[in-house]
């Protein structure tokens, strides 16, 4: 099934693996560090009879995105922290009306303008729901360019089954390093029947697209069915990486390019003897608490982050007190050091503090 | 294995296609590799530089912070990278840009008149394959023939019919070592 | 000795990071000068858009305040608001004014919001690589019409002057050009008629000045010159568009 290795830029090899997963429809607005990725949509997509079209404004985007969603299309946008701010709004709406569609975030330094380098501080609003409203995304946060391009199929997949947005949380590493990368050949992709789509009534039953509910306790209806298919989500749709977690002295959780960075710093760990462990979570959003659920020899937990602390917050939900849950973050844009990680699992694994 | 390598020079230098050509000769070796480019607006005009990883396991962070071989085609590279090499690393300069001499002694350094060289060769474009050959050839993170089968993936096709004169230029870097 | 050039006072001394033959830096001390000549450094407030002026804030020395993309007319309507008798410009860009930034400018000439407006239009986004901007040319290539922009899948250039000058609350709207000796003195008198124009209270003032981008659009600068007016011109005609009588 697989075809020649590609060394690929993370923006561009998305890019590709949408297309091959049967995405003919893509509305984006310009920000760096995902360039690359409508830039390469501008020239492939008309290639294979998509469609490409430089939205005036990310607010614009991610309408048009909720649009072609509603009219039936696999379709996707991308951006990068203060354009997925801006799409907010469309989010929640995509969200409320049911429609599948592809959201990548390349996130970037924040609060506000911030800078260009990588960051992971958008955690919250990618996992919370980041616009009004109860709801969530089905939120992925891939360590390497292959993982990425593994995901989007699967993350248009889920996102049809489940009638929900997904989102691709990468970062400006992700985005701009190339690495090997394997891609599936063109799928001959046969969407799931969408009957809801509003594609004119041809004959049959008339569809709306819609998230008004001026009657309270149809909204409520709404928000019922859309809890009952988060859970049912969070049920089925964990996924994580475990890596010699029971027995450890130290287990580090981290995801995306700080799980990769965390990688390095437990080598140097387990050369100085000290046990450590690793769950990366796959799925950021449902939280793989599975993964969490059956520990019994641990003996803390390391939080490693590109943020304040936000993931962290959901490691001791699901810890939940059992165990001393600490945290190390670099912000703004620095990537933590394998080093400075070390020097963290080391004082942790002496027994030093908390936090 | 472990080959952390950082390129650096002015914005129109090639370092970028350098690092590219080592990352896809590492793939095609079945190592793990990965090609980091800098980016934003200073590169506008200014300098740019790549990480390039080249591994026998999983690589970690893709961003290289303290190189064990760097590639310095301009001066403002090497005042910014030099300190930062690996103790024992290796470090090439482009001595026909770069006149002054290196400033550490915990580290190999090849001096290497890439541009010279290249307008020799009758193109002053190809002084980072020089630089790229002798590189090589010195800290072998890769094979010189797999640098050569890699032009043609690297390359944009409306300069493949350079790739002998870039082959050639590898060579001759090459041989400054022996 | 008679000094015959020296930086403006509302010019910092700061190195720009402007591309070689990029003409942000010209406008950027025309209207340095134009504060200069009114008087009014102390009481003006600069708003920075988001693209490649985004430090304008670091080459200026009156006041200022980083706008978010798009959003300057907006921000300028706050700070007028709250200070009617200061002097209010922004300097956008033309993805930032024309593209995200439509619904702000519109409203902000419709309201009529007594702030200045200088609008760099160089058909291309320069900050994030050169994407396609509302201002590109038709044929024009650019990241993102990777095949030159096509009227029937892209849309036509916008021209915004033409589009401001029917709303009731914008006073003066002019287009001039940074490319040569004399269009530089024209866009001069200009801008500083704009900055007039606010003064008297009489409604919203827009400079659109058609710039280059050398880098983005791949010309030596010497090549950007001739491009700017051999093909912006012809889709991009210069001159005032509407102008109070009380300004000469
Ligand atoms: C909400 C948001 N979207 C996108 C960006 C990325 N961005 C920065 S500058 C810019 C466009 C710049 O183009 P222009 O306004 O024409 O100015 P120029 O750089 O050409 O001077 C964009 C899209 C951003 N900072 N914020
Ligand atoms: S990219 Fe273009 S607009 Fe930006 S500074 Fe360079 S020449 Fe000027």
């Amino acid at each position: 099934m697989l075809g020649e290795l590609l060394l690929m830029k993370g923006n561009e090899a998305v890019a590709e693996a949408a297309i091959r997963a049967g995405c003919r429809h893509f509305f984006g607005y310009p920000i760096t560090p995902q360039n690359e990725l409508p830039e390469y949509m501008a020239r492939r997509l008309p290639e294979v009879g998509g469609v490409f079209v430089q939205a005036e404004s990310e607010v614009a985007a991610i309408n048009m995105v909720y649009g072609a969603a509603g009219a039936g299309a696999r379709v996707m946008t991308s951006s990068s922290s203060p354009g997925i701010s801006l799409k907010q709004e469309g989010i929640s709406y995509l969200a409320a009306s049911e429609l599948p569609c592809l959201i990548v975030n390349m996130m970037r330094g924040g609060p506000g303008l911030g800078g260009i380098q990588p960051a992971q501080s958008d955690y919250f609003q990618a996992t919370k729901g980041g616009g009004h409203g109860d709801y969530h995304l089905i939120v992925f946060g891939p360590e390497s360019v292959q993982e990425m391009v593994d995901l989007t199929p699967l993350a248009f997949d889920l996102a049809d089954r489940y009638r929900n947005p997904a989102m691709i949380l990468g970062d400006g590493i992700l985005g701009q390093m190339m690495e090997p990368v394997e891609l599936s050949e063109m799928l001959d992709v046969q969407l799931p029947p969408k009957e809801w789509a509003t594609t004119g009534r041809s004959g049959g039953r008339r569809h709306v697209v819609s998230s008004l509910y001026l009657d309270s306790s149809e909204l409520e209806k709404l928000n019922k069915r859309l809890q009952d298919k988060y859970l049912e989500i969070m049920r089925t749709e964990q996924r994580w990486e475990s890596l010699d977690v029971e027995g450890a002295e130290v287990v580090l959780v981290a995801y995306g390019t700080t799980a990769r960075v965390v990688k390095s710093a437990m080598n140097l760990a387990r050369e100085e003897g000290i046990r450590v462990g690793l769950i990366r979570p796959i799925t950021l959003w449902p939280f793989p608490t599975k993964a969490f659920e059956s520990l019994e020899d641990v003996g803390r937990f390391l939080v490693v982050e590109m943020s304040s602390g936000q993931m962290v917050e959901d490691v001791r939900l699901v810890v939940n007190g059992r165990w001393p849950v600490s945290f190390y973050g670099r912000t703004g844009g620095v990537v933590p050091d394998p080093k400075d990680i070390l020097a963290r699992i080391r004082e942790l694994a002496r027994g030093g503090g908390t936090r | 294995m472990l080959h952390e390598i950082l390129i650096a020079g002015f914005g129109g230098q090639g370092v970028m296609s350098m690092g590219m050509l080592l990352a896809y000769a590492g793939m095609t070796e079945g190592l793990k590799t990965s090609w980091m480019p800098s980016y934003g607006p200073e590169m506008r005009g200014g300098t740019a530089n790549c990480s390039v990883v080249i591994a026998s396991d999983a690589i970690g962070s893709p961003l290289v912070t303290e190189p064990s071989g760097l590639v310095v085609m301009n001066l403002p590279s090497l005042e910014k990278f030099e300190r930062k090499v690996k103790p024992g690393g290796l470090m090439v300069i482009n001595s026909s840009l770069v006149k002054k001499k290196a400033s550490r002694d915990d580290i190999e350094v090849l001096y290497v008149p890439a541009n010279d060289i290249a307008d020799e060769l009758g193109n002053p474009r190809v002084a980072n394959m020089v630089a790229l050959g002798a590189f090589v050839a010195k800290l072998r993170p890769v094979k010189l023939d797999s640098v050569k089968a890699s032009l043609k993936k690297v390359l944009p096709e409306r300069r493949h019919d350079l790739i002998p004169l870039n082959e050639r230029a590898l060579d001759r870097g090459a041989g400054l070592v022996d | 000795m008679k000094q015959v050039f020296k930086r403006p006072q509302a010019l910092s001394d700061t190195v720009m990071h402007y591309c070689p033959g990029c003409t942000h830096g010209i406008v950027h001390r025309l209207v340095a000068e134009a504060i200069d000549e009114l008087g009014i450094l102390d009481r003006t407030i600069g708003v920075a858009s988001v693209g490649c002026s985004v430090l304008a804030y670091e080459y200026f020395e009156c006041d200022f305040q980083e706008a978010a993309h798009g959003r300057a007319p907006a921000v300028a309507t706050g700070i007028k608001r709250v200070l009617p008798d200061r002097v209010v410009f922004t300097y956008q860009g033309d993805g930032d004014l024309a593209s995200i930034g439509t619904a702000e400018i519109i409203h902000a000439a419709t309201r009529g919001e007594k702030i200045t407006v200088i609008f760099i239009n160089n058909a291309i986004y320069g900050m994030t690589g050169g994407q396609m901007a509302p201002t590109t040319l038709l044929g024009q290539k650019t990241t993102t019409t990777p095949r030159g922009r096509l009227a029937e899948y892209h849309g036509q250039p916008i021209r915004i002057c033409e589009m401001i000058k029917e709303l009731d609350g914008a006073a003066y709207v002019t287009r001039v050009a940074s490319n040569s000796p004399r269009n530089i003195a024209v866009a001069k008198r200009a801008i500083r008629k704009a900055f007039q124009v606010q003064l008297l209270g009489l409604g919203l003032s827009l400079v659109e000045v058609l710039s280059t981008c050398p880098t983005n659009w791949g010309l030596t600068p010497v090549e950007s010159m001739k491009w700017l007016e051999e093909k912006m011109m012809p889709h991009y005609p210069l001159g005032e568009f509407k102008s109070p009588g009380e300004v000469k």
